[in-house]
Parts: C-alpha cells; structure tokens; sequence
C-alpha cells in the first residue's frame, strides 16, 4: 500500500497527509504507529530506527478515527491509561489526567463512561488520551471524521490552537482538503502509496506539480499541448495558443499541460481585443449555483468542457445563461504549465 | 388506518403475551403440580402419591386435600445426609468443571474470534458437530474409550506414560471428562460471539498507549467478555447440576449427583413425592443464583 515514499517531518510541525481514499495514508500512520510493519525500509526518529520496536514501545501515539474509546472504563481512566502503562505515581497520574481534561475542555466529566458522552465529547476524550502522553510524535487518524460539519469547523481552529499551546509533532491523516489546508504548516499529497508533492497549503494550491495534484486539490481545467521555444508559449492546445507567465521547466517541444483554476477564468460576452492571449470563445451548458458563487460549465471548439467559477458580486456582464455564446479569458500568470 | 393501526397493536400484545403464556403452561403449571406432589405422601396406588385433588367431593373435598398435604418431604430432604451430600457433590461437579470448561474454551473461542471470517463459519460449524449425533451415543463413545483396553489407556501404553493402565470409569475424572466434551459449545459459543465483536481497534489503542499483549488481555479483552463468560458459565453450571445421563454412565456409585438421586427416587423407589421435594429444592438452588445474576451482575454488565 505504502511504495517508495521518503517523508522527513519536523519537530513542532502540524504535518497532513492528504489523499483519496485507499491510497494508503492510514497506512503510512500505522507504521510510523508501529500497528502495520514495514516489508522494507526504516522509520526514524532523532535518527534512532523505530522500524524494530512494537506499539508499546514507541515515543508515538495515535488518535483512532474510531477513537478506540474502551468503554468499560469511564473518561478519567481512559485518558489515564496509557500513563498508568508507564508505571507513574497515582497522584501524578490523577493531576495529569485532570490538566489534559481541562485543556480539551471536558472537566467534569472524568466519571463518566464513553457511551455517555456526545459524539464531540468521545473525540475529545480520544485526544486527551493520546495527548497526555506527550507523545514525541502526536498521529491523528481522520480525527473529524465522524463529526457533523458545523463541529468540524470549531473543531479545526480548537486542534490547532491545542497544537501550538503543547508544541508537539503533529501529524494527520485526512481526505478533506479543507481540512489539510485549514491545520497544517505542510501537507504531503499521497496518490496509490505514493507522494505524489510535499508542501504549504498554498503551494500545493497554486503551484502543483502534477495534474493529478492540481486535479485533487480544487477543480482545474486543464488544457494539452506543446511547449514553444520561447518555454512561456503552448502550441496547439484545443484552446488555440496560451501564454503563461512563469518559464516551464522543460524542453523546448515537450508535450505539457496548462492548469488553470475556474476561479481565475473570466466571462465576458464581447469578443476580446485581437491578439489578445488566453482567450477561447465558449458555450455555456450548464450552471452549478453554490451560493457564494456560480460554476459555469462551458463547452468550446474541440467539444472538451471547461470551468469557471464566479463569485457572487464579482463584476461581470450580469448574468450569464445557459447556451449562450460568451468568451473566456485569463491572465497569463493565473496558468501553470505540468510535466506530469 | 385507525383501525390497521389498532389491529397492529393488538397483534403486538398477542407477540408480547405469547412468552407469558408459554412460561405459563410449560413451566409455571407443570412446576406447581411437581410443587403439589412434593407435599404429598407416597401411596400405593394410582397415581402412586395422596391426597389426589378430588372436586367431586365439593368443598369437604378441597378441605381434606389441604389438610393431606405435608412438609414432611422437605424435612427428610434436609436431613437425610443422603440428599445434602447429594447436592453439595452436583454444585462441586458443576463449579469445577465449569471451571474446567472456560479454562478450556476460552482459548478456542478466543482462537475462533481471530481467525479470518470465512474460516470462523468452518470453526463454529466444527464445534457444534458433535451436537448432531445422540449425547447418549457420544457418552457410550467416551465409555468405550475410557475403558481399561480401551484406546486411551493404548495410547498410554504406547507412549510409556503409564506402568499400569489406570482405571478411568467409575471414577470423577470420567465424569469431568464427559461433562467437558459435552458441554463444551455451550461455553466456547457465547464467549465467541462477544469476541468476534470485540473491536480489534481497542486492542492496538491498547498497545499505542504502551500496553504489552499478555497486559491487553487483562485489561481489555477479559473485562470486555465478561457478559459472554457469564452466560457461558450460566449456561453451563446450570444443566451440569442436574445432569443425569454422565454421571450415571462414567461415574461411580459412591456418591450420586442430585440427578441420579431423583432418577432413583422416581423410579428405584417409586417415591414421587421425595423425588419431587428434591427436585423443587434443587429448582430454588438454580433459580438463586440466576436471580443474583439478574439483579447485580446484568446492571453491572449494562453500565459497562
């Protein structure tokens, strides 16, 4: 599941790993957690090999997504348990307990077992007990997972609050995109076991370095053809000639692609000025209303369907319909050419 | 749709009754007729116990059949050493070799619970197997087989385990054995249907937070299958306190279980009212334990 994949995460780091579902980030955390063992290569940690040592007696912890709460023990307990492994003075123990409880906003409810407690209530329980440990290390499996969406949010600021106050290595699993952007300083996007980019947020947002990457972050059109001479040109593309600002890394006459996010297309109804670059004359098919902003869909020459996303209270030519005749346009900088 | 609804309704409280009303006439009465007879005295006659209930006699009749009745039976039961020391040999039997069976069960059903799911199916099927042939015909089996030619005692021989082949019938070893072979699924089956639900999860959590195996199975897996090793040892030492047909087939003489001493009032002595005084005696003795079962331990399970 996990394939040829060299990771290095850094100390106090909130670290995502990011992909569909089956494309073994699950997996990746399990090894690091010492759950799943690697056929070959290494987990370090400082530099020692984690790779032999089991479960217990890794510097590691690991939140489930189900939580994995035991539900014959009350919340005090649960959270306890992993420091009562570790052979720690009661009192120790108890006042640990009770500073982990507070922190995650759940004093009071130590007697408590876990089937009495609100979904929000059981994933915080599931924190504190994998926190308490202060794990050098702090794995987090799809934590929101199981969440409604408004407690998500709350959620979200909460974990990254909670992260900076303890300083320790975060590092989660998830599919949402959002998610990944809204928590992480970094997010390593996994395809099929493998990394298929490591970055910011906003790079992997703005500058991905694969279709597949700019295609599973965000929506993109993306548009083939070759690279001209002059590396800023694309030939041939079934939008006609593109222009992109930023040189392409690659030879002169490779096939590439050009991205562009809907967001960054314009509609207009009036044909551009001649000689204008990234501009292809298009027809509206149909229209997705979101809200905050419509997704056109939009048909051109060669009969391939592009996107572009506009916010409600942009200006424009009022509103568009459907099979209606318009022209889109895009400014160099906006598009990125692909290798891959 | 009223009227659907109200049919409904009254379909639903036949469902509910239907229970009540099964207990009541295959439990309840047939339990307070035994009742009756144990109060009675033993007759030569037919049936062979009086006084009969005669309602053709009218109200004298009522009258002299409750004077009739007696608590004589209950009295020699609790003091004929005959009948205690009956009833402390079938809760000895029963507490050990329920002992016995969750020693030995456990680890099939917890070997059961961990082995892929299709091949669990194959598994359960195996154990209860045996159940598809006669529990008389696999006792016999186990007579044959503990008998002093017999292929136990070859197979010592052949090993050099033994000088001499011991003698298993007629001995508690033999009762213990045959108890253990028979009433095995009982225990292995609903200790194994808590297990295989048992969230593997809970175990890794257990080792993430630094718990090694032989600790998790303290502290996670035993606690969370108490509610199954209770009804295992319910379902067990229950039956096993008035089983009848093992012991009278591989034990000894010397002491009977309260099974074999019901079957011999009934039928060696044609006492039916002493038989069913002790039978009543041991239903009190069952029932007990059930009920503390009911009232503490079901809560106590609940809340976990």
């Amino acid at each position: 599941m996990v394939d040829q994949l060299s990771l290095d995460i850094y100390q106090g780091e909130f670290f995502a790993l990011l992909g569909p579902s089956g494309c073994g980030k699950t997996t990746l955390l399990r090894l690091i957690a010492g759950l799943e063992r690697p056929n070959a290569g290494r987990v370090l940690l400082d530099g020692v090999d984690l790779t032999p040592e089991p479960p217990y007696r890794r510097p590691v912890n690991l939140m489930f997504q189900n939580y994995a709460l035991f539900p014959h023990l009350n919340v005090e307990a649960n959270v306890g348990f992993g420091l009562k492994q570790e052979g720690l003075a009661k009192r120790e123990i108890g006042r640990r307990v009770a500073d982990m409880l507070a922190l995650v906003k759940l004093e009071g409810y130590g007697a408590r077992k876990p089937h009495e407690l609100s979904g929000g209530q059981r994933q915080r329980v599931a924190l504190a007990r994998s926190l308490v440990k202060r794990p050098r290390v702090h794995l987090l499996d799809e934590p929101m997972a199981a969440l409604d969406k408004k407690l998500r949010g709350e959620t979200q600021f909460e974990l990254m609050e909670l992260q900076r106050q303890v300083g320790l290595t975060f590092v989660i699993v998830t599919h949402d995109q959002s998610e990944a952007m809204t928590l992480a300083h970094r997010i390593g996007v996994m395809d099929r076991g493998r990394l298929m980019q490591v970055a910011p947020p906003a790079d992997v947002y703005e500058r991905p370095d694969s279709r597949w990457v700019a295609d599973f972050i965000g929506d993109v059109n993306l548009l083939e053809g070759r690279l001209g001479d002059d590396r800023v040109s694309i030939e041939g593309t079934a939008a006609g000639r593109l222009r992109v600002a930023a040189e392409a890394v690659a030879p002169a006459g490779a096939m590439v692609w050009v991205a562009v996010r809907p967001e960054r297309v314009r509609i207009s109804r009036q044909p551009p000025l001649p000689g204008l670059d990234n501009c292809v004359a298009a027809t509206v098919v149909d229209i997705g209303y979101f809200g905050d902003k419509s997704v056109y869909k939009l048909r051109i020459r060669d009969g391939s369907l592009l996107k572009a996303a506009i916010n409600r209270g942009a200006d424009g030519d009022g509103a568009v319909g459907v099979g209606e005749q318009v022209w889109l346009t895009w400014p160099p900088e906006a598009a990125r050419v692909l290798t891959r | 749709m009223t009227a659907a609804r109200r049919n409904g309704s009254i379909l639903q409280r036949l469902v509910w009754r239907i229970p009540f009303a099964w207990l009541f006439a295959f439990f309840l009465l047939p339990f307070l007729i035994v009742v009756k007879i144990s109060l009675s005295q033993t007759a030569i006659a037919q049936p062979p116990y009086a006084p009969v209930f005669d309602l053709a006699a009218g109200w004298h009749g009522v009258v002299a059949f409750i004077k009739g009745l007696s608590l004589d039976n209950y009295r020699l039961v609790g003091s004929d050493p005959i009948y205690v020391l009956s009833y402390v040999k079938s809760v000895e039997i029963a507490a050990f070799s329920t002992l016995l069976l969750l020693l030995v069960g456990f680890p099939i059903a917890y070997g059961i619970a961990r082995t892929p799911r299709r091949v669990q199916a194959v598994l359960v099927l195996l154990t209860v197997l045996p159940f598809w042939t006669s529990q008389l015909i696999r006792v016999y089996a186990w007579m044959n087989i503990l008998q002093r030619d017999g292929p136990l005692n070859d197979v010592l021989m052949a090993l050099r385990l033994v000088k001499e082949p011991p003698a298993w019938l007629a001995t508690d070893t033999a009762i213990y054995i045959g108890i253990v072979y028979s009433y095995l699924p009982f225990m292995v089956l609903p200790v194994y249907a808590i297990l295989q639900k048992l969230d593997e999860s809970l175990l890794e959590a257990a080792a993430d937070l630094g718990c090694p195996r032989w600790k998790t199975f303290w502290l996670v897996t035993l606690p969370l299958s108490s509610s199954g090793i209770m009804a295992g040892v319910l379902l067990c030492f229950i039956p096993i306190i008035g089983e009848f047909v093992i012991p009278d087939l591989l034990g000894g003489s010397q002491s009977p279980m309260i099974g074999q001493t019901i079957w011999l009032e009934f039928f060696g002595n044609k006492d039916w009212p002493v038989a069913s005084a002790v039978a009543v005696v041991l239903v009190f003795l069952l029932v007990t334990p059930i009920v503390f079962y009911q009232n503490r331990a079901m809560p106590v399970l609940e809340r976990d």
